[in-house]
């Protein structure tokens, strides 16, 4: 991992009030870095459209700066056109032109592009390219969007939920897409709310809520702060109603005690010192254990640690 | 780090979309991408299709047999019965008039009842002392034109001499008819009606997908933009005349007088008018509901005033001056003018000056208001 590369993103201090009432974002730094994959992860509302639209210079902050490859979007807004790659969260293209067309059309509106061809090749398009947009089911539309945002040849990819709608297998074909993108050099911002997505995916992430970044990082340093390497879930009887709480904190190992709809969650550096104790302390109390599993933590455990609440609720 | 295998992956094609590929495109490639784009869709479009180009003719062919000048047919008239009553028929049967004049003897109820269903445009009735009264409607022109013909008729038959002796001949000519008044009214109304249409509810359509957003994130011109959708709106001015002349003259044996040239500039000039005005409309709704209610409040009052069925001429004199500051009325009075007339274009000035200032107004306040996200 090239944690001192090139920064090639980068905002300060980003402030974005809509209407003069709704605080989007609420003070923002980023840095993203040349070849990486960043991630912004965050429940719905929590600002992430409007960060990547003020990054992507479409949306003007209320204040703040925002420089992607040193340069600025008042400034330079042709040349930095021509090295980012955008999908939009929702764009719907006109319906009566087909794939092939469309992302012709991109291609022209950018000096050196990509081949349509090459593109709807590895968008897995091509069955589809002399169909009108208008006869594409939601997941084709999803990726004819990721191919309009690739057909302009970027340096940079803005992808704002790329893959929400799409199936398991599409999804992994867009991971793959990525992932080639990056090893031919280039860099990509993508937001999204599917936590396992960020933890393959993403070599780093920040966790967005209410406009602000709450945790930044990647996946596996994100979990190993603040969960520890494992989850131990458990319920005993008779129910204790949160009074066990301290006496869970003080079994050795144990980074953080969580509770919800009466199963208690810990998260621990090393499970196989902590169980053995955990059995013992409820044994000679005469509870019950009704429920034990562990696993390994995850992101979505990081940020029902950072906020108390689940990233989305299934 | 994160290479895992997977299945259904496409693999790797290296150097099929290598970062610095080999293509390369020249200024203008986006607003030719853009036009050819725009023209497709429109193509693709049924209902364009059916508005701009069917329905025009259907409502010109429709509307020329509707009101095609005919000559004077046969003008049924009610002799009322009654002493006298067959006298009057036969006299009109021996006039020279009896070709156009078929009479009909009824009772006097049921002649009036039918003479004010339109049935009859005249009804005569015979008088004790050997005379006749006429029943006619002065605002209906076929029964004030029945009673001078049957007076002519029964005064001839009863002796009366013409004092001076007249012949006549008629004539009937293309250029005066009410289609050629027609058809460069609907060519205006049509280029209005696109323009608006074609451009305002185009964008805010965009605009709405959030197309227009998408377009910004890329290197587009914005220039490049407008232009694109200004020139799909010339080649359809184009095919617009083209359809509609071609139609009147086919059909209608209309005679065309001014140049195909002048004709073609100044519809290009009402059609970027029109282009324009419907940019204005659409710099900033958001919904299509918005910019359908504010394109058919503009277009309204032109509809009415600016004389694309009937002569606006009717209007009270006062409003005349305000009707000819319309866009629509500079562009048909012009299109007429140069079409029926043959009026040169060096006659059309303050037409021609009136479109550009509604176009251009419109297009510096739509440019200043524009909203693209
Ligand atoms: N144009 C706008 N006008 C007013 N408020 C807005 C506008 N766009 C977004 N917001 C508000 O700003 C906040 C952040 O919205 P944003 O779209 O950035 O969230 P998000 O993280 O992308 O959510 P999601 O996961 O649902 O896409 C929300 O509370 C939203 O209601
Ligand atoms: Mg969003």
């Amino acid at each position: 991992m090239n944690n001192t590369g090139d920064v090639v993103v980068r905002c300060r201090n980003l402030f974005k009030t809509y209407d003069g009432k709704v605080e989007a974002v609420r003070g923002l730094d980023l840095e993203i870095r040349l070849g990486e994959c960043f991630g912004l992860l965050g429940p719905n509302g929590a600002g992430k459209t409007t960060t990547i639209e003020i990054l992507e210079g479409l949306l003007r902050p209320t204040s703040g700066e925002v420089e992607i490859f040193g340069r600025n979007w008042d400034a330079h807004q042709r040349e930095l056109r021509e090295l980012l790659g955008i999908s939009l969260q929702e764009t719907r293209f006109s319906e009566k032109l087909t794939v092939r067309e469309t992302l012709r059309l991109f291609s022209n509106f950018y000096e050196r592009p990509g081949s349509p061809e090459a593109v709807m090749e590895d968008m897995a398009l091509k069955e589809k390219a002399d169909t009108w947009v208008g006869k594409l089911s939601g997941g084709q539309r999803q990726r004819l969007a990721v191919a309009a945002a690739l057909v302009g040849n970027p340096r940079i990819l803005f992808l704002d939920e790329p893959t929400t709608g799409l199936d398991p297998q599409s999804r992994r074909q867009l991971w793959e897409i990525v992932r080639q993108f990056q090893q031919r050099g280039g860099t990509v911002l993508l937001t999204t709310h599917y936590m396992d997505e960020a933890e393959r995916l993403c070599d780093r992430l920040a966790i967005i809520d209410q406009g602000k970044i709450i945790a930044e990082g990647t996946p596996a340093e994100l979990i190993k702060r603040y969960c520890g390497q494992n989850m131990v879930e458990f319920a005993v009887t008779p129910a204790l109603d949160g009074t066990g709480r301290e006496l869970w904190q003080a079994l050795p190992g144990v980074e953080s005690v969580h509770e919800e709809d009466g199963l208690t969650l810990l998260s621990v550096r090393e499970a196989h010192h902590t169980i053995p104790a955990l059995l013992d302390a409820v044994a000679e109390r005469g509870w019950r254990l009704v429920h034990l599993t562990t696993r390994q933590a995850s992101l979505e455990d990081v940020f029902v640690h950072l906020t108390g609440r689940h990233l989305r609720d299934e | 780090m994160k290479v895992e295998e997977q299945a259904g992956l496409t693999p790797a094609r290296p150097g099929a979309s290598a970062p610095h590929s080999a293509r390369s495109n020249g200024r203008w490639a986006g607003y030719r991408g853009l036009l050819t784009a725009r023209m497709k869709e429109l193509w693709r479009e049924p209902e364009v299709v059916f508005w701009v180009f069917v329905f025009p003719l259907l409502l010109a062919l429709g509307l020329g047999i509707a009101f095609r000048d005919k000559p004077a047919g046969v003008t049924s008239i009610a002799v009322v019965a009654g002493p006298g009553a067959r006298r009057i028929i036969n006299w009109l049967e021996a006039s020279p008039q009896h070709a156009g004049i078929h009479a009909d003897m009824l009772s006097e109820g049921e002649a009036f009842n039918r003479f004010r269903l339109g049935k009859y445009a005249l009804v005569v009735i015979p008088q004790a002392e050997g005379g006749v009264r006429y029943r006619y409607d002065p605002a209906r022109p076929e029964s004030v034109l029945a009673r001078a013909q049957v007076d002519d008729a029964l005064q001839a038959a009863a002796g009366r001499k013409d004092l001076v002796a007249t012949s006549s001949e008629t004539a009937m000519e293309p250029g005066s008819r009410y289609i050629d008044f027609l058809i460069p009214g609907l060519l205006g109304m049509n280029l209005m009606n696109s323009g608006m249409w074609g451009i305002g509810f185009a964008l805010v359509d965009m605009r709405q997908r959030k197309l227009l957003k998408r377009y910004l994130a890329t290197p587009m011109r914005r220039s490049d933009f407008l232009l694109a959708l200004s020139s799909s709106r010339l080649v359809l001015m184009l095919i617009e005349v083209a359809l509609l002349l071609g139609f009147g003259m086919l059909v209608f044996h209309m005679r065309v007088l001014g140049s195909l040239l002048t004709i073609l500039l100044i519809g290009t000039v009402g059609a970027l008018s029109f282009g324009g005005l419907g940019l204005l409309t659409a710099s900033r709704a958001q919904k299509i509901e918005t910019v359908s209610g504010l394109i058919n409040v503009v277009m309204l009052p032109m509809w009415v005033f600016s004389g694309v069925f009937f002569s606006y001429e009717r209007f009270p004199a006062m409003l005349l001056p305000f009707i000819k500051a319309l866009p629509l009325t500079a562009l048909n009075d012009a299109l007429r003018a140069t079409i029926l007339e043959g009026a040169p274009l060096a006659a059309q000035g303050t037409r021609l000056a009136i479109m550009a200032i509604w176009g251009g107004l419109s297009f510096l306040l739509a440019v200043k208001w524009f909203r693209w996200i």
